[in-house]
């Protein structure tokens, strides 16, 4: 399928399930499903660097609120709507990322991953001491009542998180196909071999870095607007990082596919969960399936139904 | 950002009518700095085995200390025993701990030649489901021990030592000399040294780097349970505390040198003291950052000195 | 002939431990050079000192009359500078044929000239894999391949970029004397066609038959540099080989 004719269906199926929700007549099933999409973004924007170049980040987080502190800085300075301040996110995270990556990127992949968690402490201590976005007592956003032509304002973010999940998700699906995604995985198949087959190393890393922040930020961004109200410690809690990879991983972290497989369900798993049991044992769930299916399922469930398939074959 | 400036400002004048820089309060804090030091390099110890010297990047490690830290809470809230002591009396268990971790690592990683991603994320897991586990268990309030330390303080002039920081710095202290004994004076010590880096000798000598190994990664998961029991000693415990101790200790242990004991103990020093210099200049809220600024400083600053191993 | 490569007082430490003293060494377009010397004596530190995989402290390279101080690895692949590992460093994940893929996108690319389209690149895997007889497993992974072939692909790979300077590091050890007399008449062809190339490796018949021309380091340094023959009745390194 071409990129374009791919981006199309995504479209299509993303108005066919919102059309769905809204049949549904319940806002709730649009507040449960914004969660869950946004968990698609924040797993494939985790997959484009963790998957595809083998670095794995632990502060998606950071990321994912500094996305949502670029919307709360810009609502006091300079209101503007709501997709706007999604491209604002994207680039502010983007930047990070790529800050990021020059910082750490020459090192080996084990120092990347400890300095992501780094990263996510000095911007949390960072934020709380600003005063200006709230600092630790955090920041009011104030959410229009309903919009134009779509009704509740729920629903008008739910259709922002919709699109983006399936612009990220084709991006992600055209650089797996590209050179570039190709390069990626010489990276992360070996490194030195990469460079000795004159793969830019370090410069597709930050292509991976930048466009990975990128999403994530642009994920973070509407988050003011869903909670309307933003402390750092709901923004910066360490269960995003946690889901990106848990989904990535239980997914599988070799093709677009797994991130959404792993988002979608783990995602709905985890909204019907929290009605009966506490986010605690929701959590807890997510990381033994983690840990499960890294010993068990290396290759995720997409990694599953393809050996499957072989064996069929044979 | 003007608030910033303001409280770093106002802060070093407290208690000092010239509004100078006051000695006594100089000096206690970086006394201070280097007790809390002390504890760090406990906390950090079991890293520079298994992440210094093993290369296994055990970020799970501040989680088993909380563990240990709620194993002391546990046993001395019920019978009200010495938190050093059932932490001492605690080690063979978290010595089997490590073994079976490793084991399991080994299996599913090591072996198979996919440590870098996926060892990464089991440590991770274990990481977050002890902490969610114990957030059902316990709850996230703080919980602390009593032992007769826990208050007092001692006094030499105008300095203050406070036996609640003086007694984990000297159980630090005496744990670390233990360990540096045992990897110089003893053969599997210095296997241990030696495994990194050439696993052919050791077979040579008839010593199988796997077992060599698991004891090592072993006995680094048993000093979390002394330093689980030196963390509640000193601050009271919630679940997700532990997170603030994986940017120190990587820290500490890159900052030493990657393994080197010696290093180790130099940098957990350094970092008390710089840490507790911030908390009374700048205001506690900024401390947590001085560590991984540390830490991203280092990575960003002394790459070759990190990968030239 | 002229000049191609030139080392000139290469130096490297690791820690206290000297692992290059002051290399001096000249490669003239088209040679056949063979390096050898004992286990630890500096040669794949040399390669990748060469190769920008780790950094001299002292002297310089040039290449063509370049200067390569600075160039990073994947640059000095671009100009034409290729190396196979001594352990073969496959991508795991992918086929053999996209395993040589990887350096026709990223280094023939690369170059100016015409770009490869996806049809060219596949005609240019089959050529390559037929050359060290690997077209049966172009769809395999890598994980499928005995240890011959692995190194015959880690060879394949190098030669995918199109080398002007070919530095195989021991591609021949542990293979019979049938698939070494196959690697060689490999690299033969590849000189012949212009290719200059530095053979590293210890079967010493493989290098005589092969080398032009004879260098030998013992402990970092170069202790003799010249015709095959003389430079193995040289006493230093009849000393260094004999104890």
């Amino acid at each position: 399928m071409k990129t374009w004719t791919f981006f199309l269906a995504g479209l299509a199926v993303g108005a066919l399930t919102f059309g769905a929700a809204r049949l549904t007549g319940n806002d709730y099933v649009f507040f449960a499903g914004y969660v869950v999409l946004q968990s698609v973004v924040l797993a494939t924007a985790w997959n484009i660097l963790g998957g595809y170049t083998g670095y794995v980040n632990f502060g998606s987080s950071a990321f994912f609120a500094v996305g949502a502190y670029t919307t709360v800085f810009f609502y006091k300075t300079f209101p503007m709507p709501v997709p706007l301040l999604v491209l604002c996110g994207g680039v502010v995270s983007g930047i990070i990322g790529l800050g990021m990556g020059y910082l750490t990127l020459r090192l080996r992949g084990a120092f990347f991953a400890i300095a992501t968690i780094a990263l996510l402490v000095v911007l949390q201590t960072l934020i709380v001491n600003w005063t200006y976005v709230g600092g630790s007592r955090g920041a009011y956003i104030i959410r229009p009542q309903s919009v134009p032509l779509l009704g509740s304002y729920i629903q008008y973010l739910f259709l922002i998180m919709l699109t983006l999940a399936v612009v990220a998700v084709t991006c992600a699906r055209l650089i797996e196909r590209s050179q570039l995604g190709f390069g990626f995985a010489a990276i992360r198949d070996d490194e030195m071999a990469a460079e000795a087959s004159g793969v830019p190393t370090l410069k597709l890393k930050l292509i991976a870095t930048t466009i990975s922040g990128a999403f994530m930020g642009m994920a973070g961004a509407p988050f003011p607007y869903y909670i309307s109200y933003l402390q750092p410690s709901s923004a910066f809690v360490l269960d995003y990082s946690v889901n990106a990879i848990a989904m990535s991983m239980i997914g599988g972290t070799s093709t677009w596919l797994g991130p959404v497989i792993g988002a979608l369900l783990l995602g709905t798993l985890q909204q019907v969960a929290s009605v009966t049991a506490s986010p605690a044992v929701n959590l807890l769930i997510v990381g033994l399936l983690l840990i499960f299916f890294v010993i068990v399922a290396p290759n995720g469930i997409v990694g599953l139904a393809q050996s499957l398939r072989a064996r069929m074959r044979r | 950002m003007a608030s910033f400036n303001e409280r770093a400002a106002t802060l070093p004048c407290l208690g000092t009518p010239a509004c100078g820089m006051s000695y006594d309060l100089l000096i206690n804090a970086i006394v201070a700095g280097l007790l809390l030091g002390g504890f760090y390099v406990a906390v950090t110890i079991g890293l520079s085995i298994s992440f210094g010297i093993l290369d296994i990047v055990n970020i799970a490690h501040p989680a088993f200390i909380i563990l240990g830290a709620y194993v002391v809470y546990i046993v001395n809230s019920q019978f009200g025993l010495d938190p050093i002591l059932v932490a001492v009396v605690m080690l063979p268990v978290f010595y089997a701990l490590g073994a079976g971790v490793y084991q399991v690592y080994f299996l599913s990683f090591e072996r198979r030649g996919q440590a870098a991603l996926r060892g990464l994320a089991f440590f991770f897991g274990l990481l977050f489901v002890n902490e969610v586990a114990l957030i059902l268990v316990f709850g996230v309030d703080y919980r602390y021990v009593t032992a007769p330390y826990i208050g007092p303080s001692l006094r030499l002039g105008p300095i203050d030592f406070p036996l609640r920081m003086l007694i984990p710095f000297l159980t630090a202290m005496v744990m670390f000399a233990a360990i540096q004994l045992f990897l110089s004076r003893t053969f599997i010590g210095r296997a241990i040294k030696a495994v990194s880096q050439d696993q052919l000798a050791l077979r040579l000598m008839g010593a199988d780097p796997t077992r060599i190994k698991r004891i090592a990664f072993a006995l680094s998961i048993a000093t979390a349970s002394i330093a689980g029991a030196l963390l509640i000693i000193i601050q009271p415990i919630e679940p997700s505390i532990g997170r603030e101790f994986i940017g120190r200790a990587f820290a500490i242990c890159v900052l030493g040198g990657m393994g080197s004991l010696p290093g180790t103990i130099v940098a957990g020093l350094l970092l008390g003291v710089v840490e507790s210099l911030t908390a009374t200049f700048h205001g506690p809220s900024w401390s947590p950052a001085i560590s991984f600024g540390f830490l991203l400083i280092t990575l960003a600053v002394r790459p070759a000195g990190l990968m030239g191993r | 002939m002229s000049e191609l490569l030139a080392v000139e007082n290469l130096g490297k430490k690791f820690g206290g431990f000297v692992a290059l003293d002051g290399i001096n060494l000249s490669v003239r377009k088209g040679e056949r050079l063979g390096l050898i010397g004992p286990n630890g004596s500096g040669k794949s530190t040399f390669v990748n000192c060469i190769c920008g995989t780790l950094r001299n402290e002292t002297g310089s390279v040039r290449f063509e009359g370049a200067l390569l101080d600075g160039k990073i690895a994947h640059q000095r692949t671009r100009i034409g500078l290729a190396r196979s590992f001594q352990l073969p460093r496959p991508f795991m994940t992918m086929s053999v044929a996209d395993n040589l893929r990887i350096p026709l996108l990223y280094t023939v690319n690369a170059r100016s000239g015409p770009r490869i389209t996806s049809g060219d690149a596949a005609a240019r895997t089959h050529e390559l894999l037929a050359l060290v007889g690997l077209e049966a497993k172009a769809l395999h992974r890598p994980s499928d391949l005995t240890q011959i072939e692995m190194r015959k692909l880690e060879l394949a790979r190098a030669i995918a970029t199109e080398p002007k300077l070919l530095i195989a590091d021991e591609a021949m050890a542990g293979l019979s004397q049938s698939e070494i007399d196959d690697i060689l008449k490999l690299l033969m062809q590849l000189n012949e066609r212009g290719i200059t190339v530095i053979l590293i490796e210890h079967i010493m018949s493989a290098v005589m038959s092969f080398s032009q021309r004879l260098v030998v380091f013992v402990s970092g340094r170069k202790i003799a540099d010249g015709v095959p023959t003389d430079v193995m009745r040289d006493p230093d390194v009849v000393r260094a080989y004999l104890g």
